[in-house]
């Protein structure tokens, strides 16, 4: 299958790892992956901050930039939730029908990587290797406006070596929010104090989760505590063979 | 309600700035986020609000995991409510008519001055000086006590929490139980102080503060002349009124005075008796976790030899029309008050409601206060902001108010004195 893959502004900015880990995991299972040089930010953040005119460009600049794939795949549920659920609001409030046509095309091609793996390619073991204990965010995009389901956990279960551990309150909201995280940083950091303390009570070595947003916010909070616990987005961890040197977290 | 072990947060007390024509008791908040600092920083009302949270949250999911058809009533719900906001003119005027027949009166408020000026008006033609409350979110919205007050009427609360916010001289921090950020503690101190016939050596025992709650309202019920009401629904089929509450304060207030005043606001109408089942399935579950609240309830007009002889419905828009007009906020009108997005919601959870600078805390406040007071002052101009957009109150909103959407909405509605 032909991929495009989808970075997301942010993973491609602070986390590059994170977009090599999915090239590595698709090609492993046979697909051929492509990178659109003209992707952009899906413009995200301008529409949950409240701009929504300048948000829109964006949504055109994706359908442009991934118009003709199969399917396009990306490392974050809360994008693959924007292009999704949001562009078509975007087309409809700019009354650009060619717009509205385009996103209505390329929305249900637009996968985040465990239910692309899990559901669309129906697989469970992608041949990853990674023997440490590992717990799952399930990020709150990904729960409740993508509604990926278990198709992490299937992912992460198939995975040799790996100890899969259960998150106390896994569902409730880490406190990243976007822009709330700047908006509103005491009460931002007041959740993440609680998800903290969740992740560190596992006794974890690494906290994952299918976005790197949360995880940057998550993270941010355990390397000040020097808790050592390291965060890694579920691509990295798949991405992981006993080929790779002691497989060690990042 | 009986109030949890809470404590209250240490406030920045706000400015007050002038009259302001919708809620005027939270003129001069500041923004959320300076509002929120302060809460969050008070380690007892972040432990409390976290125990009190978690503990209903539990509770309500497992009363609603009790019903198969969950889904298909919020549905339902849904359905009813976006029909009844679509034809709100045919329902008022059917609601106006059969409150009528039913030998009740009919009075329309534009806005909160023009409420509370009814009501006031209503209580001096009573002969009255003093009225009993029930729990009302309305009237807290249009600041009818204060409205009250100045007219030389005392408005006596006789919901348990409401009264102990009333002689805290205090707000209310939840839709459903306004004192929760206080602990026993401080609601002995505040009985001892404030109640005058409160017994000697109270203790801070729940039992024993509920006993002289009781004991201190039960006088005022058997004297009132003038019971005041807000209304969780309006049949407009038979002019009915409904009111769902747990302790019976309520009950008293619509049954003993002479006189019975409901303000209502204009989305609380539901169209006939078939309708109310749904909701009467869905409000209770979601609010206290309970299959079925202990005391609903109804009337309709009055009832010669029975119960208050004259009965006045005053039918307020305050801000809701606009509302309505509003594209993606109408949905916010859907709301019942049931307040189970503010026990989900990770930042109400943090922070409390006193920082949301509206009687309407939680995430469904951050969407109703600025839809009804217009985007106007910093705090309003900061609460569609107040959310991390995780989605938990959507998921557990019994009418589907999709909150998120109508919050990131509204942040993209320009604001004068945007704060944010």
């Amino acid at each position: 299958m032909r991929i495009g893959l989808f970075v997301t502004c942010l993973t491609d900015t602070l986390f590059p790892g994170t977009g090599q880990a999915v090239v590595a995991v698709l090609e492993r299972l046979g697909h051929q992956v492509e990178f659109p040089a003209a992707q952009t930010c899906c413009g995200q953040m301008h529409f949950n901050t409240g701009y929504r005119r300048e948000a829109t460009p964006m949504a055109r600049g994706f359908t442009a930039a991934f118009g003709g794939y199969e399917a396009v795949v990306t490392p974050s549920a809360s994008c693959a939730s924007m292009v999704r659920e949001y562009f078509p609001a975007l087309a409809a409030e700019a009354e650009d029908p060619g717009l509205a046509r385009a996103v209505a095309e390329i929305g249900p091609r637009t996968w985040e990587l465990s239910v692309f793996l899990a559901d669309v390619l129906g697989v469970s073991d992608v041949g990853a290797y990674f023997p440490h204990r590992v717990t799952y965010h399930p990020s709150c995009h990904s729960l409740r406006m993508l509604r990926v389901g278990d198709a992490p956990f299937r992912l992460l279960r198939a995975v040799r070596g790996l100890d899969l551990v259960d998150l106390p309150d896994a569902e409730s909201c880490c406190g990243f929010g976007g822009t709330f995280s700047v908006k509103n940083a005491d009460v931002s950091a007041a959740i993440c104090a609680d998800k903290v303390a969740a992740v560190r009570q596992t006794g974890a070595e690494v906290l994952c989760a299918a976005d790197n947003s949360c995880l940057m916010h998550i993270g941010g909070a355990l390397t000040r505590q020097r808790s050592g616990v390291a965060t890694m987005h579920l691509a990295e961890i798949l991405a992981r063979t006993d080929g790779d040197p002691a497989a060690a977290p990042r | 309600m009986t109030a949890p072990e809470m404590n209250a947060p240490e406030m920045n007390a706000p400015e007050m700035n002038g009259p302001h024509p919708a809620m005027p008791t939270y003129l001069g908040m500041p923004p959320f986020p300076v509002a929120a600092a302060a809460a969050v920083a008070d380690s007892q009302l972040r432990r409390n609000l976290a125990h009190a949270t978690h503990t209903i949250r539990e509770k309500r999911a497992g009363a609603v995991a009790e019903l198969t058809d969950w889904q298909a009533l919020r549905a339902a719900a849904k359905a009813i409510k976006d029909h009844t906001l679509a034809h709100l003119d045919t329902y008022l005027l059917r609601l106006e008519d059969s409150v009528t027949k039913a030998g009740g009166h009919v009075h329309w408020a534009q806005d909160a001055a023009e409420a509370n000026a009814i009501v006031a008006s209503l209580v001096r033609a009573a002969g009255a000086d003093q009225v009993v409350k029930v729990k009302s979110m309305v009237t807290q919205e249009i600041g009818l006590n204060e409205a009250l007050a100045a007219e030389g009427i005392a408005a006596l609360e006789t919901d348990l929490a409401e009264l102990i916010v009333q002689l805290g001289h205090d707000r209310p921090s939840h839709i459903l139980v306004p004192a929760i950020h206080k602990n026993r503690a401080e609601i002995r101190e505040i009985f001892r102080r404030e109640m005058p016939d409160a017994p000697a050596g109270l203790t801070d025992d729940p039992a024993a503060l509920a006993a002289a709650a009781r004991a201190h309202l039960r006088q005022a019920f058997l004297s009132a002349q003038v019971g005041i009401s807000g209304a969780n629904f309006a049949i407009a089929d038979t002019g009915s009124l409904v009111v769902v509450e747990s302790e019976g304060n309520g009950r008293m207030c619509v049954t003993l005075p002479r006189t019975l005043i409901s303000v209502v606001g204009i989305e609380k109408i539901l169209p006939s008796w078939r309708d109310l089942e749904v909701f009467l399935a869905l409000l209770p579950r979601s609010s206290t976790a309970e299959r079925m609240n202990p005391y609903t309830s109804t009337w309709t007009g009055i009832t010669p030899g029975d119960g208050p002889q004259d009965f006045h419905l005053v039918l307020l828009d305050n801000g809701r029309t606009s509302a309505l007009a509003d594209h993606t906020g109408r949905q916010a009108l859907r709301c019942i008050r049931c307040s189970a997005c503010l026990n989900v919601c990770p930042v109400y959870e943090r922070t409390g409601g006193h920082a949301y600078g509206s009687p309407y805390p939680g995430p469904i406040g951050a969407i109703i206060s600025p839809l009804l007071r217009g985007v106007t002052s910093p705090v309003d101009a900061s609460l569609p902001f107040a959310s991390t957009l995780c989605g938990a109150c959507y998921d557990v909103c019994p009418v589907a108010i999709n909150i998120p959407e109508a919050l990131v909405y509204l942040r993209s509605v320009p604001a004068p004195s945007a704060a944010s």
